[in-house]
């Protein structure tokens, strides 16, 4: 038994390392196609990072993983949320203005501020939700739409809520008091910066994320819907208001993804809040396949290659944007790697039952022939 | 349409294919309101000729993407990288009509969105990869490739930057003074009708850009090559039934790949028309979500040509009112938008469709209610125009949209059996 689990374990890691691989070696082929040094840029990228960088990079994954979570939740439902970017945005413009009003003092604004990114994300992804329910429409189509109506919206809405910044021409919200905002800690020692501590929350959000999948009856609907939506229906599942409930709950934690840096880093919603950070939640959550520890490591890896990409231009004078290519390639490779493995897993189950029904038949032949 | 029979008796009649003639009809129609809304909302760049010929350039990589897409889904896959092969084709037309000129770049454009289209084919015909997943990894690639490659290419280059290619040339365009000229004189007059038809009519004859007329030819040769020809029907059989064309004889697989490169050519030569006639070279961030925009008014247009045309018209225009800072002039479109909504409450009520007409009615008050009650639109709002109307589309008209019917789902080769 342990054999086997062993030979699974081994399988499952074998695919992440392949796509890995392979996403190194096509960025690779590019940097050489393109006259850059290989070994330049890998030396830079692999080197072990400073305090500070990784610091950097621990905070980056936090923002990365709600949003993996976020997209993972629709993932097991079979749903698509290509919406999580639209959502953070919208829901970290309300937080933005609720925690700036200060309606209430000090956490307990920080805590209504969190409510209200929650509730708008849920709101913005369950638009999404009721289309599918009522109308049939396809949530991949219409969250696309819902992340470009987001873009115009929160940027009219922000013209709107703006504060005059004497000095600067970026537009922002008010800033979040000082007793509201979430003090971050330090973890590596000697580094200049602080780790957000937001990262608590999304270690929350994870372990509750694996909690209700996996040890609820809600979970258990959700994956089975999931897998077969017509034997869910079968065995009394009401699919329609399983599909609402999750769009729900991935925009509800989608609504999340933007508090660490709102609490931890900006203090306020403004023009250049981080955008695009939907998509890498997309790649991350198919690089963790969905679990809870997984997309740790995937929203690991993708902040790993952000920040030590970062000094690759005055370095290597070799642009950045290159990880982005790494990136992009992980999402196609994992999951094509992820198939490959599956494959290979199925062939290898296949030969050992023979082998078994084999060794069975000719022992029980020796058996009949005396 | 085919025959719908619901619980009931109902039996609905099959639709009527739109004929030429209804199809100008409704043109007039359009330009009739377009004269009426100028005279009762007095707001005059609603249907000048300026406005009209930059619909039409903002139209066009609309459209052409929207192509692209229509290639891609009418083979049965779905493709949500036509953004990524666009901003390919914008650094293609950069790239190569900086350094060879700019009929080089419009192939270029067309190469590198081929490119892409390659790899979208690849990851999800060859290995059955999700068409969605592959179409977001087929998005941060090229947004990468396009990054990293512009860096390489254009820093040092004069005029040109880590985020910019140099200018580049323009391309040939026509200009007939003997017809324009008249035209213009008329248009100035604004007579009720003639003066827009004049508008109109003029925004093709004065500095219509040759590729603005070889992309308009492309819709009718999409057309052709697919609804006219062997080809095309077994490549919308591959579409709506991979299994049944398998035992046909139909290799689905080397149809959805050509499909699918066609459908990436498309989407290079859109963001190709972006560099090259709508600006002057290559910009990061140019093609600014259109990808997305081609999308939404291919499902507007209901997976064909025409309605594809439609749409992207419909969406360059409000955008174009929008980069005119026509707040005033997108305030006097609301009331046609009102006007058209009770409308439309009103035609669904007869069709019996009450809760889509209801939902018709309140937008249509609340739009008539915003008119009334407000001077100007932002011009942040004007540019939601196309996603509102796609989700208004998809909620109202649902039943009525028909995508082809093996969409997004991966075939492997031999599932006929």
């Amino acid at each position: 038994m342990t054999d086997n689990r062993l030979k699974r374990l081994g399988l499952g890691l074998a695919a992440p390392l392949l796509a890995l691989l392979s996403a190194f070696l096509i960025t690779s082929l590019v940097l050489l196609a393109a006259g850059d040094s290989v070994t330049g840029v890998w030396g830079q990228i692999l080197s072990p990072p400073q305090a500070r960088g990784l610091t950097n990079i621990v905070n980056a994954a936090t923002v990365y993983y709600l949003s993996g979570v976020a997209v993972a939740i629709g993932f097991r439902m079979n749903l698509f949320n290509i919406g999580v970017d639209g959502q953070y945005r919208v829901a970290s413009f309300a937080a933005a203005v609720v925690a700036g009003e200060a309606f209430l003092p000090g956490y307990l604004n920080t805590l209504l501020a969190l409510m209200a990114a929650m509730a708008v994300g849920a709101v913005w992804a369950g638009i999404a939700g009721i289309l599918r329910v009522t109308r049939g429409v396809s949530e991949v189509i219409s969250t696309i739409m819902l992340n470009a109506i987001a873009t115009a919206l929160v940027a009219y809405l922000l013209r709107k809520a703006a504060v005059d910044n004497p000095g600067s021409n970026i537009t922002a919200t008010k800033d979040v008091p000082e007793g509201s905002r979430i003090p971050g800690f330090s973890v590596f020692p000697d580094s200049p910066n602080q780790v957000y501590g937001f990262v608590v929350v999304a270690v929350l959000v994870g372990i509750t994320y694996w909690v209700v999948i996996n040890r609820t009856r809600f979970g258990f609907d959700l994956r089975a819907t999931g897998l077969s939506q017509s034997a869910a229906v079968a065995s009394g599942i009401d699919t329609k208001r399983m599909i609402f409930v999750s769009m729900l709950l991935s925009g509800a934690v989608a609504g999340l993804v933007g508090m660490p840096i709102l609490f931890g880093q900006a203090f306020n919603y403004g023009s250049t809040f981080q955008s695009g950070l939907g998509f890498a939640g997309i790649a991350i959550a198919l690089l963790g396949r969905n679990h809870p520890v997984g997309i740790a490591l995937g929203a690991l890896l993708f902040a790993y290659l952000d920040e030590q990409s970062n000094p690759l231009q005055i370095l290597q004078n070799v642009s950045p944007d290159i990880v982005r290519i790494t990136q992009g390639t992980i999402v196609l490779t994992v999951v094509i790697a992820y198939e490959v493995v599956r494959r290979y897993g199925v062939r290898l189950e296949q030969r050992q039952v023979a082998l078994a029904l084999e060794a069975e038949r000719s022992t029980s032949r020796e058996e009949a022939s005396p | 349409m085919s025959v719908a029979v619901t619980g009931t008796t109902t039996v609905k009649a099959p639709r009527r294919r739109l004929r030429l003639p209804y199809v100008l009809l409704g043109f007039a129609l359009l330009l009739v309101l377009l004269s009426l809304l100028r005279i009762v909302t007095g707001t005059g760049d609603l249907s000048s000729s300026g406005t009209l010929r930059a619909t039409l350039i903002a139209a066009m990589p609309i459209g052409l993407a929207g192509l692209g897409g229509l290639w891609a889904e009418r083979a049965g896959v779905v493709n949500i990288g036509l953004e990524g092969m666009m901003i390919l084709g914008t650094f293609g037309a950069g790239y190569f009509g900086y350094f060879w000129g700019p009929w080089e770049g419009v192939l270029g454009a067309i190469g590198f969105g081929i490119a892409g289209g390659l790899l979208h084919a690849v990851a999800t015909v060859l290995f059955g990869v999700d068409h969605i997943v592959s179409g977001v990894a087929v998005n941060i690639i090229a947004l990468g490739v396009v990054q990293y490659l512009a860096v390489l290419s254009f820093s040092g280059v004069p005029g040109g930057g880590q985020t910019q290619s140099p200018r580049v040339d323009d391309l040939p365009s026509i200009s007939i003074p003997a017809l324009a000229d008249p035209l213009g004189s008329l248009e100035q007059r604004q007579w009720f009708f003639v003066s827009e038809l004049a508008a109109l009519l003029r925004s093709f004859v004065s500095n219509l850009s040759v590729l603005t007329l070889i992309c308009l030819g492309l819709f009718v040769l999409t057309w052709y090559v697919l609804w006219r020809t062997t080809f095309g029907l077994r490549l919308r059989s591959v579409g709506e039934n991979p299994a049944a064309a398998e035992t046909l004889g139909v290799d689905v697989i080397r149809y959805k790949f050509i499909a699918v490169a066609t459908s990436g050519a498309f989407a290079g030569l859109a963001g190709g028309f972006l560099a090259l006639v709508a600006a002057n070279g290559f910009r990061d961030g140019q093609t600014g979500g259109r990808g997305y925009i081609g999308l939404a008014a291919m499902i507007f247009g209901n997976w064909r040509p025409g309605g594809l045309l439609a749409g992207s018209g419909l969406f360059g225009y409000t955008d174009t009112l929008r980069l005119r800072g026509g707040g005033d002039s997108v305030h006097g479109l609301l009331l046609l938008v009102a006007i058209g909504l009770i409308g439309l409450a009103l035609w669904q009520w007869r069709q019996h469709g009450r809760q889509s007409a209801l939902v018709a009615a309140v937008l249509g008050v609340v739009v008539a209610l915003w008119y009334v009650l407000t001077d100007s639109v932002p011009e942040d709002l004007t540019g939601m125009t196309p996603y509102v109307t796609t989700l208004l589309v998809l909620a109202l008209f649902a039943q009525r949209l028909r995508m082809p019917a093996a969409d997004g789902k991966p075939y492997r080769k031999g599932s006929a059996g």
